[in-house]
């Protein structure tokens, strides 16, 4: 094991970027958010949940997928480069890494979707465990240690070191980079660490929850119960819950004409919440709030599970349970279906 | 339970309970003290889950729109703030006043949890107010705060303890008014140069992510359709073609609410990436003020509201821009 000194890090943030695009969270207006590391920049380390998690970097908000151009008779089509530019990932913590799964299962499946293929190939990620996890989180419940999080590398940060964990051969390489500004060891404080973030862990409010209800029921019996409607009623649609979703995948298909005259074939996320979001040309199958509610959490707790294995698509970020404007989430709706048996 | 609260669902259930009401449009219990949700009550039993505690900031005036619709009378308790959102969508015609009773209900200023998490206190399991401090318990040990540290922003720019409107009201403690100068921010950012403002506006606004809970919240924003959401409309955008394109968004929607925003508060309340959405429209309401005399939307439920009124002493838009004239 590695380890860096704290006061060290802009250095260490300095020597990667240096040859390789890096993203971490980084403070922007008082928020922190992934983005990319630049010299200056304001680096986030300390905040446990950025607002939007870093599948941006993999499924931007909205990112280009080709290009049409006229020009007399002729037809030219562009698609960005399929070669994206190695780059490192830095401070993904472990409920987040976990989200990656969750997609990989969805854009990986055949028909690969090489526009996130890519970016996962380039993308050398180096985890960082939490150390303050908080009343929100609970990854427990889907069997992530956020203390030992995976990746290429796995870091984790006290007041005075940044301990650094090579993973793959990926990591490795990134490792030998960086190692002239590392020292040996560090052992001892991680174990004591990791004790002490799983003691709180385990303490946590949401960390027993209790998701057998979804496993042992039939999507029918689920999706007929009556408890939807009272529990979307006060939701506003904002997609605010999907938006910062480290799992939610929906996206949406558009074009518009730039100012160049070319036609940009785009895709940005979308939202099971927005009523637009099942807008077909024979009607709209979800026409009331309820169902688009209920949509969300069919999907994260029933429908993927079904199709992979078991595999929750919800990582117990607590995202949503922080940013809810109406303070609705994935906890109230378990605990509201699955607390007490149906008759 | 508070006194305050006892009051209120005492109150709830005997409406219900007499059938003087089919609904009440409440606050219920969420996992924590601070996280309770809007929501209806159609019976008395129901109302075990009703919470009115420090952090029922939210604005129920809206949610009559749609309750309005159903038939049955309805009962919405409203803090001082929100009758005045109620008194304009009367004025609108989106909520029918003779369906409903507004209970007015007492208000010391709502708590921000996130304000209090970012004060370094994490795992929060509780937080209680008393005598101006709030004492906050959390997994990694307590803590006390100094309430107007971690009061919303939009009580720390309370409009005041008066209710706009009510059919009875439930204040069983004198209710002190707050001390605040609202036009402060807006006033900073007027000394600001263009460049440093433009700088202060893309940074705020360049975090934006198009959630539109600001708008979804909004008592001024009932469109059945806004123009953002028609496909049909040439401008919906689910995807911005560069980072600032949001600013169009916002600018078009602070104008879109210009003299009918009651500066509620609640889109600065609602953003998960805590924009100070309010600066726009506050921007507005000072300059209605300067230009037309004071004004308040939602005072009433009746009348004009300046912008759409026209008056010969009105001032010249070319005058508004200058920003010589003052309302006489
Ligand atoms: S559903 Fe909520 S808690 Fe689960 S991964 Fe998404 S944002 Fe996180
Ligand atoms: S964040 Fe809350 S209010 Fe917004 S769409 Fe999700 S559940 Fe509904
Ligand atoms: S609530 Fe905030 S992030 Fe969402 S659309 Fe409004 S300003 Fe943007
Ligand atoms: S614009 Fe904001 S402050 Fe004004 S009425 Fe709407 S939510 Fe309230």
């Amino acid at each position: 094991m590695l380890k860096f000194k704290i006061d060290k890090l802009n250095e260490l943030f300095d020597t990667i970027s240096a040859e390789t695009p890096l993203a971490m969270p980084l403070e922007k207006a008082g928020e922190a958010d992934y983005g990319r590391y630049e010299k200056g920049a304001k680096p986030a380390l300390g905040v446990l949940k950025t607002v939007k998690s870093p599948k941006d970097l993999f499924f931007p908000q909205s990112e280009t997928l080709m290009k049409f151009k006229t020009e007399g008779k002729n037809l030219a089509v562009e698609a960005p480069d399929e070669n994206v530019t190695p780059f490192v990932l830095f401070g993904v913590k472990a409920c987040d890494y976990k989200a990656f799964e969750v997609l990989d299962r969805v854009f990986l499946a055949d028909p690969v979707d090489t526009y996130y293929q890519s970016k996962r190939n380039a993308a050398t990620i180096v985890t960082l465990a939490c150390s303050k996890p908080e009343e929100s989180c609970f990854c427990k419940v889907f069997g992530i240690d956020a203390a030992a999080p995976l990746g290429d590398v796995t870091t984790w940060m006290d007041e005075t070191y940044l301990y650094w964990q090579a993973n793959t051969n990926k990591g490795e390489s990134l490792t030998e980079k960086v190692r002239a500004l590392a020292e040996e060891g560090g052992e001892d404080a991680v174990a004591k660490q990791q004790k002490a973030t799983r003691e709180i862990i385990d303490k946590l409010p949401f960390s027993h929850l209790d998701l057998s209800y979804f496993k042992e029921n039939g999507t029918k019996e689920i999706f007929d119960r009556p408890e939807w409607k009272e529990l979307s009623e006060a939701c506003l649609a904002c997609g605010t819950c999907t938006f910062v979703c480290p799992t939610c995948q929906c996206f949406d298909i558009r074009e518009f004409r730039s100012a160049k005259n070319e036609v940009i074939r785009y895709r940005c996320w979308d939202s099971c919440m927005y009523s637009d979001f099942t807008q077909m040309a024979g009607g709209n199958n979800r026409t009331t709030q309820m169902q688009r509610y209920r949509q969300r959490f069919m999907h994260k707790l029933v429908y993927y599970p079904e199709n992979n294995g078991g595999l929750f698509s919800c990582v117990g970020c607590g995202r949503c349970v922080n940013k809810c404007p109406q303070k609705l989430n994935i906890v109230k709706v378990a605990k509201a279906l699955g607390g007490k048996k149906h008759d | 339970m508070n006194k305050t609260e006892e009051q209120i669902v005492k109150r709830a259930a005997e409406l219900l309970d007499n059938k003087e009401v089919d609904k009440v449009i409440g606050w219920k219990k969420g996992e924590f003290c601070f996280d309770p949700s809007p929501a209806a009550f159609t019976s008395s039993d129901e109302l075990k889950d009703f919470v009115y505690n420090d952090f029922c900031g939210a604005n129920l005036s809206k949610y009559l729109v749609n309750e309005c619709k159903s038939g049955g009378k309805i009962a919405v308790f409203l803090k001082p703030c929100d009758t005045y959102s109620f008194n304009e969508l009367v004025k609108e015609h989106r909520v029918n006043k003779e369906k409903v009773k507004v209970i007015g209900v007492e208000c010391h200023g709502k708590l921000d949890i996130e304000k209090i998490k970012s004060k370094g206190i994490a795992a929060v399991t509780g937080a209680e107010e008393s005598g101006g401090k709030v004492a906050v318990t959390s997994l990694y040990g307590n803590a006390e705060l100094d309430k107007n540290e971690v009061l919303l922003d939009k009580c720390l720019t309370c409009k005041g303890k008066k209710f706009a409107v009510a059919d009875e009201i439930i204040v069983l403690n004198e209710m002190e008014e707050t001390k605040n100068d609202r036009f402060s921010g807006v006033e900073a950012l007027e000394k600001m140069s263009e460049e440093e403002r433009f700088a202060f506006w893309k940074a705020e606004l360049s975090k934006c992510i198009r959630c539109n809970a600001c708008r979804n919240v909004c008592p001024a924003c009932t469109c059945n359709k806004c123009v953002f959401d028609n496909n049909a409309s040439g401008v919906a955008t689910k995807a911005p073609a560069d980072t600032f394109e949001e600013q169009m968004f916002h600018i078009i929607r602070a104008f879109h609410v210009a003299g009918r925003c009651t500066d509620c508060g609640e889109c600065s309340r609602v953003c998960p990436q805590h924009i100070p959405l309010h600066l726009l429209n506050r921007k507005f309401i000072k300059d209605i003020n300067r230009l037309y005399g004071e004004f308040q939307a939602g005072e009433t439920d009746e009348g004009k509201n300046p912008l759409i009124e026209y008056r010969e002493s009105d001032a010249e838009p070319s005058s508004a821009v200058n920003g010589e004239v003052r309302h006489a």
